[in-house]
């Protein structure tokens, strides 16, 4: 991967001259603009809703509420659809399950007299009383009902108590919200009973096939463009009651509608990264060798729907240890469903372990790295088979080189300069290597131009570069002559992108089709007459030309070759699949987050003077897009470690902070100096390139490695994050 | 937001006469605050009357005193070079400040005037004495992490949100006014107010009068300055807890002071009896302290915001130790 591997970002032209089109942006004729009305009880029943005044304003088209809703067919059926997108069934009756949950849909023909119908919705609720706050509500923990909710064990349980050094201890997260830039957005619009959908989504099939069940339609009918996305962090991986409430109101107009979420609906209405307490038991031998750990997680969910996410899973295999118990446990609440954020429950588990063992290293007066390298899995002892590649080892020594891993002190505020403390930290992060069926149709247009299709869509990681870099390397054109069309229903069937599985199953996928179609264009050369007598396996395709590797005088032209062919014969359509030699091997991607910081313990504020962040991902397919995929993960751990958290008044049930002043994300100058650095070596099985996946551990065991650096700086532990000043300086109640 | 009728003024006198037609009319300049106030229907005026055209936007250097017009842009006073020299106190406020992008629309009469950033007061659905009198404080009891521990009352904890206010009022300023009733002045430390069981009002401001200009005497505060904000990230946040801090020192000793503080009350707080206690004070660690715990006099907490109360002694020895080392 030489020549391509370093290619600029492909829309990225489009997208910094705003020529890019996001989904609320598609010209539509005759669009009308609706918004969403949220309860301001947390929970009971819708007494009465006043929609009179709104709908004598001019200009309003619609007022849609439970009362007046024409409900979709899907809402008749069975409930434990979980596959199938967000089940809280919007205006299905007058239930009030969160803060802000949609009562009405207003629709007008303008956008201001759509924001001014709005104020004028009165509703009177029947209040019943509410439960918000994870902490008071334990008592409803519960297990979910899935084989992924079963307990793991291997060998003792919980082991960890029984051994000659034992550490225990509690972590707590707060609830984050994704809330990309781009707000969530759709324009919905019927043609007969076919329903197209402009709408920021991290899966257009998912969305077809969610669509597609509430309507009682075929996916197939469902037509989808979810082509550029601003960002979406995991909240894009449901269908939600928005996208269902836009459809709803344009079958009743008969108009397109264009529903963009108020940026205080994205902190109540698409999901979260939840509340999660977390117990860690940590068992090891004097000399350092763990021989137990337990981790336990109880986490929020809604009251209406189960999630759970792979919070606990790392503590199974990323160390040696020989007794490992893990339980994870839900509480329902009066909130929305979470859903998966970026690094999703690996960064919530590392944030407890990672801290554990630095706290573990202390208690054995060990540097935490030694502690890490005496417990160092040599084989996956969870699923009990061989690692395909790792090279933690790698990211270890290149992060305490970068960071200066030789200047800190075991000592806790040993070290100085000026008035500063100084600590240093690391935390490791894991995600496991997904590949899932993919198909991609590549074909040569008669200008020589290689077309790439695939329904999968971009939401920022760059997989439009990645899929032009392995198309241009495997055809020899430049990269400027290949065309991606991607994000669209009716393309060959993409993943959902999620899960850092993106390159893993669509790259494969370009990787097999560019290949069929190389060999495809080969075969049909070979039987001009140029080649006669050259065997097959003597010809080779680059850059629009067939030659032959023994007399390069011997070419035919792509070009040639098409004007006296049928255009279908330089395309190929085909969906590529992890093979069974991929089963054999347990697939990880390897990251290391390295902190230095500033500490001034009067002030407690906390700077971060070098941030250093090393992973072993496999083949890098391109240094650009993946150092920023890199950076990106890194600074969203920043945010975990030091800021985001998503505050609740919890006598009303709402929000504090539902806006970007008060919620606060880093900003340039909170991260003084930052750098990353990739392993860059192949996995063996993982796929056809060797590439494992980078977009979820790159979060992964930075906001640990935060705790474990401030630790080192002040000899503060703080385990509930974020780390805000207030936990650092006395606190003296006068 | 509900539609509303927006006028130019051409003259601070028609602009004044133009508000007074209206009961619910306001005056925008920059907007930063108020076009963020009606779209959450915090406010509903129904006539705007749009005070941009007037010529309010110049920074003179008068004899003993600096004018600065009430349209100046924060950015083009933190900016000024006449101001960074005479004033830097100021200058280094207004940097503190909101982000690049506010800093070039707000005015210093607008950032007078801006609102509490008070979760309570923001969001409709919640009780707040300043946005609805009579309805409750949210935050005692609530989420207070950002406010309030002087001079606070049972009906409002707030905190008024500027960096370049607490400059203003450690530096003696005065703010020139016209109303329907005509011109007057109001010391700066006079303008913004506390509580009490009216927290609607933030200011003395009469109704429908319009600030013209701030003015600054001149002072001998032009090396051993400094404003020291904490907050929870490093640019675009609100002060938790901030110090305006500027000595005149002479051989080591403290010939004058002036200390104010921000994010700690309903108003720019400024600290007189430690100004006081340092003058003819040489300069050491232990004065600093002193100083600091004569300030804290009379603080109160309220369950998330009781750091304050380390937080703002040890940011006041933070902000003089700098400024006197400068």
């Amino acid at each position: 991967m030489s020549k391509t591997s370093n290619i600029n970002r492909v829309d990225g032209f489009a997208k910094v001259t705003g020529t890019a089109t996001y989904s609320a942006e598609y010209k539509t004729p005759g669009v009308v603009y609706a918004c969403l009305v949220g309860s301001t009880i947390a929970k009971g029943k819708i007494k009465a809703i006043d929609t009179k005044k709104a709908e004598w304003a001019p200009g309003v088209l619609a007022v849609i509420t439970h009362l007046n809703v024409d409900k979709p067919v899907g809402y008749q059926k069975a409930k434990d659809k979980h596959n199938f997108g967000q089940p809280l069934q919007i205006f299905k009756d007058d239930s009030i399950l969160y803060y802000d949950q949609p009562i009405a849909l207003v629709i007008a023909d303008t956008f201001e007299r759509m924001q001014y119908a709005k104020s004028l919705i009165k509703a009177e609720y029947i209040k019943e009383e509410h439960s918000t706050e994870l902490k008071k509500a334990a008592d409803k923990e519960k297990k979910v009902e899935t084989d992924k909710g079963n307990d793991y064990h291997r060998g003792e349980h919980d082991g960890y108590k029984n051994a000659e050094v034992v550490f225990e201890a509690e972590y707590t997260i707060p609830t984050e919200v994704h809330n990309p830039m781009e707000l969530a957005n759709i324009i919905a619009k019927w043609e007969g009973n076919k329903p197209i959908l402009y709408t920021k989504s991290q899966g257009v099939e998912g969305t077809r096939r969610s669509v597609g069940e509430v309507f009682g339609i075929p996916p197939a009918d469902v037509e989808v463009t979810s082509e550029y996305l601003g960002g979406a962090f995991g909240m894009g991986l449901h269908t939600w009651p928005y996208e269902i409430a836009a459809l709803i109101g344009a079958k009743k107009l008969n108009r397109p509608v264009k529903l963009v979420l108020h940026r205080e609906q994205m902190f109540t209405n698409v999901g979260f990264r939840p509340y999660t307490i977390q117990k860690m038991g940590l068992g090891a031998t004097k000399a350092g060798k763990l021989t137990g750990l337990t981790h336990e997680a109880v986490a929020m969910t809604s009251s209406y729907e189960d999630f759970m996410e792979g919070t606990v899973n790392m503590s199974r295999f990323i160390y040696d240890c020989s007794n490992v118990s893990t339980r994870y446990r839900i509480v329902p609440l009066d909130t929305c469903t979470p859903i998966w954020m970026r690094g999703p429950g690996e960064a919530t588990g590392s944030f407890a372990l990672e801290s554990a063992m630095d706290e573990m290293a202390y208690k054995l007066n060990l540097d935490p790295i030694e502690f890490r390298k005496i417990n160092y899995a040599e084989k996956d002892l969870e699923q009990n088979k061989p690692w395909s590649s790792k090279y933690l080892l790698e990211c270890y020594e290149g992060g305490m080189e970068r960071i200066g891993w030789k200047n800190r002190k075991n000592e806790p505020g040993s070290v100085k300069e000026g008035n500063w403390l100084v600590g240093y930290g690391m935390g490791t992060g894991t995600f496991g290597c997904y590949r899932s069926a993919t198909a991609v149709k590549a074909k040569f247009l008669p200008d020589g131009n290689l077309v790439l299709q695939c329904s999968v869509n971009d939401m920022g990681p760059g997989t439009a570069t990645m899929m032009t870099a392995i198309g241009a390397e495997i055809t020899g054109l430049p990269a400027e002559n290949v065309i991606i069309e991607m994000g669209k229903s009716g393309l060959p069937k993409g993943p959902t992108q999620g899960g850092s599985a993106t390159t893993s199953s669509v790259g494969s996928a370009v990787h097999d089709s560019c290949n069929l179609l190389v060999s495809k264009v080969i075969g049909l050369a070979a039987e001009n007459p140029v080649f006669k007598g050259i065997p097959i396996t003597d010809l080779t395709f680059g850059n629009g030309v067939i030659s032959s590797t023994k007399d390069s005088s011997k070419t035919v032209s792509l070009a040639t070759l098409m004007s006296a062919n049928k255009p279908e014969n330089f395309e190929v359509e085909n969906q590529s699949k992890a093979n069974d030699e991929a089963k054999k091997y347990s697939i990880y991607s390897f990251s290391v987050h390295f902190v230095k910081v500033l500490v001034n313990p009067n002030l407690g504020k906390i700077r971060l003077a070098h941030v250093v962040s090393c992973a072993d991902i496999g083949t890098v397919i391109n240094q650009k897009t993946s150092a920023g995929q890199m950076y990106g993960g890194a600074v969203g751990g920043i945010g975990m470690g030091l800021m985001e958290a998503l505050e609740i008044d919890h006598r009303f049930g709402r929000p504090i902070n539902n806006n970007f002043a008060d919620y606060h994300v880093p900003v340039n100058a909170d991260i003084e100096k930052q750098e990353v650095f990739f392993v860059n070596k192949k996995d063996p099985v993982s796929n056809p390139m060797g590439t494992k996946g980078l977009g979820e551990t790159a979060l992964v065991g930075m906001a640990p490695a935060i705790a474990n650096a401030v630790f080192n700086a002040t000899g503060k532990r703080v385990r509930d994050l974020p780390i805000t000043l207030d936990k650092i300086i006395e606190t003296v109640k006068v | 937001m509900k539609n509303f009728q927006i006028i130019r003024a051409l003259s601070s006198a028609s602009a004044v006469t133009s508000i007074s037609k209206e009961s619910s009319a306001k005056f925008i300049a920059g907007g930063t605050n108020l076009v963020d106030l009606m779209k959450k229907n915090v406010v509903a005026p129904d006539k705007l009357v749009d005070i941009t055209a007037l010529d309010l936007k110049k920074i003179e250097f008068l004899n003993g005193k600096v004018s600065i017009g009430a349209l100046a842009k924060n950015s083009q006073v933190a900016e000024d070079t006449s101001i960074k020299e005479k004033h830097p106190l100021l200058a280094l406020a207004l940097a503190a400040g909101a982000s690049q992008q506010i800093r070039h629309m707000a005015t210093v009469g607008g950032n007078m005037l801006q609102k509490t950033r008070c979760s309570y007061f923001y969001n409709t659905d919640m009780p707040c004495n300043k946005r609805a009198p009579k309805s409750g404080c949210g935050a005692i009891g609530g989420s207070n992490r950002m406010h309030a521990i002087f001079g606070a009352s049972e009906s409002c904890i707030a905190v008024h949100p500027s960096d370049m206010c607490v400059a203003l009022a450690a530096l003696d300023a005065t703010v020139l006014v016209e109303g329907p009733k005509g011109k007057r002045q109001i010391k700066f430390s006079d303008f913004h107010r506390l509580p009490g069981n009216t927290p609607e009002k933030d200011n003395t401001l009469l109704d429908k009068e319009l600030i013209t200009s701030v003015e600054i005497p001149d002072n001998n505060f032009t090396k051993n300055v400094h404003y020291l904000k904490v907050r929870d990230r490093s640019s675009y946040a609100f002060a938790l807890v901030s110090v305006a801090a500027a000595l005149d020192i002479q051989n080591n000793t403290i010939v004058n002071a002036r200390l104010a503080m921000g994010g700690v009350a309903h108003k720019p707080w400024r600290l007189t009896e430690s100004e006081d206690f340092l003058k003819g004070k040489t300069i050491s660690e232990t004065t600093f302290k002193e100083a600091a715990n004569l300030a804290m006099k009379g603080a109160k907490s309220y369950g998330d915001n009781d750091f304050k109360l380390t937080l703002a002694p040890n940011a006041i020895v933070e902000a003089l130790t700098i400024a006197s080392s400068k």
